[in-house]
């Protein structure tokens, strides 16, 4: 195998990740950072520009709070996330990224994002906490700022692109950076820090996708996201909640173009194979879901829940009438030919922009089925699962909330560690965005914004406890040698067969990433199971997992590119157990729409108005399930 | 096929050791074949059509063609993207063609103001929760916390 030579790079805070929450705690961190005369870097396993979940761009920022604007108060925000959520979230957390989001917007703007404005200059609401934009280059935008401040701030060589991440580097029970490798070159990094921040977002293509063929990398949420960090949290030990709540967007089918707009701007209707409306026809279902089925908004996991049983029923195709809803926006100016046709261009305009800004794939489905909306419906359909503690999932590590905000009840679970605001239960590592756990609805800004939240906590972390770490070279060739291990065993065995994927001795890393997803959704309630499932399921899934997690010793890679995959497919299989084990422990239906316990059919406040959390033990490969209470703080 | 790459038109950024499809994909999918000196995707159907790589090149030479499982024939999607706006071509199955021209920034590339002048960062205490441009950038002139 060819010689790869190891980079050691010594920094005070590391940051992980490229996308919104690593662009705002890169921001953050050089303010603060400068300040103090402390280092920090980035590593992105993609280019800046253009990583993350908003690689594409944005049509939409859906948390801004306009608490200034006296539109909101900040306990509005919190509330309506205890809404979504049935009952189960961190409201500190909530609470914190809230009031610091609209921080995070502002900036935005000024750094060049075109917001939509009114006749008075006020912002467009799509919706009550929804405002829209022209996002082609949100993300491009975001990230310059980032840029910019770090230079500006006098830092140089602090950002590594195409760099892989795929361990934590532990010293004990604290974190000092991590190890993993160039996907352009044959280098192999080991990265030493005073903190280090584990910002590299959700995952996707742990479940089976609904296209299997070439529109494989068509998920809802990018394919890139891959778990990373929330095997970075798990493996250092870290305590995480709400693994159990996976998000499953309904969406216009096969493309995953975005229906916000379509449902809150344009005000559409969705209708079955009869012209029923779902929302309509099985609202007799929601007291079975009371308070929260009965409350308004309704939890997007039981909109889902009543489409689904549509569905279910053999009642579908699912159409969004969009014709209806432009017919009805354009209806007001019927009698003014000049202005009406000006209202139809304008609205078509929207439409169109709304898919090209964040989901050109739509817009390309519209265009090959000679789709105009303002005259033909749009199917839509439920997604497969996705974690992405963002946006209406909720899964992550459980972090330090805010020293004015966090009840004691959460505080104590830093008595140990010390309490620095966006940690986890492991001193040194902090998180934010898809993975801080329990503090949905933050979305692109509120991620955004805790990684400017963290980045801070991360800072104030460090001048306490400002000592260097270091790493043996026992410890260094270890790590080089299991994370370059796939490399050594493609090139040992491929010559023994005629085909150089099909041997005793190795598995690619797609057919591992099918055979998780196989796993995963026939087990663990994926589309395939009609997002169902039992104990015996559950249980029968985390054997086959367990073989799985055996024969992931047995990887192999052609090249960097494929070590990338092989990795990033062993962090899938984490969350993916993670997931499972968490499902398992619940024992109740509370997010019907995102999956349901066949066995268990009901939600169950009495026992299970709970987070989930678990800890997994490095030492000894245990997994420690708990329930933790949840605390109303306003 | 997802993106894709015209022979014809590819120059493979002239020799460069990295093409700026390369540089930009998220998904690392796009490799130069530096015999050929022509870029490709490597794996198209692990490819989210994110169209960065079609935005990016400077020869116009990356197109993408519907995912073939799901999507009828016939269709494209062309960008050309500005310094402060991007023009859509969109040509429709039956061959109709529609043209949408959007904004993208309002800054001159590259040139963003991390930190305003006029929000100040007003606190200098590393343990307070207020973070740098605040309160001023959150709208409000005291720092919001919990109404006990």
């Amino acid at each position: 195998m060819a010689n790869f030579e190891t980079v050691v790079v010594n920094t005070d805070l590391l940051i992980i990740g490229g996308g919104m929450s690593a662009a705002g705690a890169a921001f953050e961190a050089a303010h603060w950072a400068k300040k103090h005369n402390l280092k920090v870097t980035v590593v992105d396993k993609a280019a800046m520009d253009r990583s993350g979940a908003v690689a594409m761009g944005l049509s939409a920022i859906n948390q801004y709070v306009a608490y200034g604007k006296n539109r909101n108060t900040l306990e509005d925000y919190v509330h309506y996330v205890r809404q979504d959520l049935m009952g189960i979230s961190r409201e500190d957390l909530v609470y914190d990224i809230a009031r610091h989001v609209d921080s995070s917007v502002h900036l935005f703007e000024k750094w060049g994002l075109p917001i939509w404005k009114d006749e008075n200059g006020e912002y467009v609401h799509e919706g009550r906490w929804q405002i829209m934009i022209n996002g082609e280059s949100y993300k491009v935008i975001v990230a310059e700022a980032a840029k910019n401040a770090m230079n500006e701030a006098g830092y140089k060589d602090w950002l590594y692109e195409r760099v892989f991440i795929v361990e934590p580097l532990m010293d004990g029970d604290k974190c000092i950076g991590g190890v993993g490798f160039s996907v352009r070159e044959n280098k192999f990094y080991v990265f030493l820090a005073k903190a280090t921040m584990a910002l590299m977002g959700g995952a996707v293509h742990v479940f089976r996708p609904r296209s299997v063929g070439e529109g494989l990398g068509r998920a809802w949420y990018p394919p890139w996201n891959a778990g990373s960090t929330a095997y970075f949290t798990i493996r250092a030990g870290a305590e995480m909640t709400s693994q159990e709540v996976r998000f499953i967007p309904i969406r216009f089918k096969d493309g995953y173009g975005p229906v916000g707009a379509w449902f809150l701007l344009f005000k559409s209707r969705a209708t079955n194979c009869h012209g029923e409306e779902y929302m309509v026809t099985r609202k007799d279902e929601l007291p079975k879901w009371a308070p929260y089925g009965l409350a308004k908004p309704m939890p997007a996991n039981l909109r889902n829940w009543l489409g689904m049983e549509d569905i279910m029923d053999g009642k579908g195709p699912i159409f969004m009438r969009t014709e209806e809803a432009i017919a009805n926006l354009a209806a007001k100016y019927k009698d003014d030919p000049k202005a009406f046709k000006k209202k139809m261009k304008e609205l078509e305009a929207e439409a169109w922009e709304d898919f090209l800004d964040m989901t050109i794939s739509q817009a390309l489905l519209w265009a090959g089925m000679d789709i105009q909306p303002e005259e033909k419906s749009s199917e839509i359909a439920p997604a497969e699962p996705y974690f992405i503690g963002s946006h209406s999932g909720a899964s992550g590590a459980w972090v330090c909330g805010a020293s004015d905000v966090m009840p004691p009840e959460y505080a104590k679970d830093w008595e140990k560690v010390g309490q620095y605001v966006g940690m986890t239960t492991v001193k040194g590592l902090f998180t934010a965005g898809d993975g801080s756990g329990a503090s949905s609805h933050k979305f692109s800004s509120g991620s955004h914004a805790e990684g400017r939240i963290a980045a801070k906590g991360a800072i104030a972390y460090i001048l306490d406890n400002n000592t260097a770490p270091t790493v043996d070279d026992a410890t260094v060739n270890k790590w080089k040698e299991t994370i370059l291990a796939p490399l050594a065993r493609f090139e040992q065995y491929a010559s023994v067969s005629s085909d150089p994927d099909i041997n005793h001795e190795f598995i690619k890393p797609k057919m591992f990433m099918f055979r998780l997803q196989k796993i995963m959704d026939e087990y663990c309630a994926g589309v395939s199971a009609q997002f169902k499932t039992n104990k015996a399921l559950l249980e029968r899934g985390l054997e086959l997992l367990g073989m799985l997690k055996e024969d992931s010793v047995k990887l192999a890679a052609e090249d960097l590119h494929e070590l990338l995959r092989a990795w990033e497919n062993t962090h899938r299989m984490w969350i993916a157990e993670s997931h499972l084990r968490h499902v398992l422990f619940r024992e109740e239906s509370r997010w019907p729409g995102y999956y349901f316990r066949a066995d268990y059919p009901d939600m169950d406040e009495a026992n299970w108005k709970c987070f989930v959390n678990s800890v997994y033990n490095p030492q000894t490969g245990e997994w420690n399930m708990m329930k933790k209470p949840v605390v109303n703080i306003c | 096929m997802p993106s894709f790459v015209i022979l014809e038109k590819c120059d493979g950024c002239k020799g460069q050791d990295k093409t700026a499809c390369m540089y930009i994909c998220p998904q690392d999918l796009m490799v130069l074949d530096k015999e050929k000196m022509k870029a490709w995707n490597r794996a198209p159907d692990m490819c989210w059509e994110c169209y960065n790589c079609v935005k990016i090149c400077p020869q116009q030479a990356v197109d993408v063609r519907g995912y073939a499982d799901f999507v009828p024939m016939g269709a494209s999607c062309v960008p050309l993207r500005g310094s402060q706006d991007i023009m859509w071509t969109v040509k429709f199955r039956g061959g109709m063609v529609k043209r949408f021209k959007f904004p993208i920034r309002t800054t001159p590339e590259g040139q963003c103001v991390p930190f305003p002048a006029d929000w100040p960062t007003e606190t200098d205490d590393i343990r307070s929760p207020m973070l740098c441009t605040e309160p001023k950038s959150m709208g409000q002139d005291t720092f919001p916390t919990l109404k006990k």
